[in-house]
């Protein structure tokens, strides 16, 4: 008995050197909160769409197919960066990108898809940004996945990269594919 | 003149973001609004909280709160409004429930680990106190030669 409290002091500072392990990841983004909604209904979304004249944007069309949510801005940097790994994630993987203009002025958003190409398979405007807010987006870019059943299964926040795509977009597609 | 000029000028500007924003008519809603925003974190700056964030989004979700609260809503029910969203994250007091235990109790059972550490220290140390001040009759000897051999050196 006495021998084990010898070795309480030691068992106190490995669970602290494994918290500070934890804690002092530099990999570890402290932007990468774990989202309350996966595993969730996605929220409703009914918003004006960015194209003149197109329907407003609601996901019911898109039921029953894995789709990704993108949340961009003509005035976000890291959206223009992540542009192209969207296109990729269309027409390489075939998952069809719903773009959100967050916070943006519906000239602005169309000149930015007019510029860079229009990755998206339908584009709604949230200039309130109450949309992101019910999505618990914190920045933009953030992209989720909704699956057939409209659960949201995954949520990237922050640009999605080439490496990103490969080793953490690719599973969690074809984990919410199961 | 001039420096009252750029006095008035800062604290105006600390003013600014209260300002700016549309209050609601009834002060007790308005004070309401207040009190809960400042338990609200502000998700993009870690340790703020939303009524003192000048974040967009942190301006975003105090309007919300506001428009919920004009709504009739309850402080609990815009509460959970947030949290569905963002998590127990957004609360600086988080709920007590499984997952927070080590949280809320774990400072406190370090204390008494501690505490009960401390007191089984003192405990035994009281237990035999005597220990240095009873010397054998030899070295009570040795003391004294030792004593008397630094008095003849000095």
């Amino acid at each position: 008995m006495r021998r084990l409290l010898y070795l309480l002091p030691i068992a106190v500072v490995a669970i602290l050197v494994a918290l500070f392990w934890i804690g002092l990841d530099p990999e570890r983004d402290k932007s990468m909160l774990p989202s309350a909604l996966v595993g969730k209904p996605a929220p409703a979304v009914d918003l004006p769409a960015l194209a003149e004249g197109a329907p407003r944007l609601t996901l019911d069309s898109f039921k029953g197919q894995l789709v990704a949510i993108n949340f961009f801005a003509s005035w976000c940097l890291p959206c223009r960066a992540e542009h192209p790994v969207l296109k990729e994630l269309t027409t390489e993987l075939g998952i069809p990108v719903i773009g959100i203009a967050w916070k943006d002025k519906p000239e602005a958003s169309r000149a930015f898809l007019a510029e860079l190409g229009d990755p998206y398979a339908a584009t709604g405007t949230d200039e309130s940004g109450r949309t992101g807010i019910d999505f618990g987006i914190t920045g933009i870019p953030e992209t989720f996945l909704v699956d057939a059943n409209g659960i949201v299964t995954y949520r990237f926040a922050g640009p999605l990269s080439p490496e990103a795509l490969s080793d953490v977009l690719v599973p969690a597609i074809r984990e919410a594919k199961k | 003149m001039r420096r009252a000029l750029a006095v008035i000028a800062i604290l105006w500007l600390g003013l600014a973001p209260a300002l700016a924003e549309v209050q609601l008519a009834d002060p007790r809603q308005e004070q309401r609004a207040r009190d809960l925003s400042r338990e609200i974190r502000c998700v993009v700056c870690q340790s703020q909280s939303v009524a003192d964030s000048d974040a967009d989004i942190a301006k975003d979700v105090r309007a919300i709160v506001r428009e919920q609260i004009a709504a009739g809503r309850s402080d609990q029910e815009v509460r959970d409004y947030l949290v569905a969203r963002y998590g127990d994250f957004v609360l600086f007091d988080p709920p007590f429930k499984a997952s927070t235990y080590v949280l809320w109790i774990g400072p406190f059972a370090i204390l008494l680990v501690a505490g009960i550490g401390v007191a089984l220290f003192f405990r035994r140390r009281a237990a035999e106190p005597a220990r240095i001040a009873e010397l054998d009759s030899e070295e009570r000897e040795r003391v004294a030669r030792l004593l008397d051999g630094r008095k003849d050196g000095a």
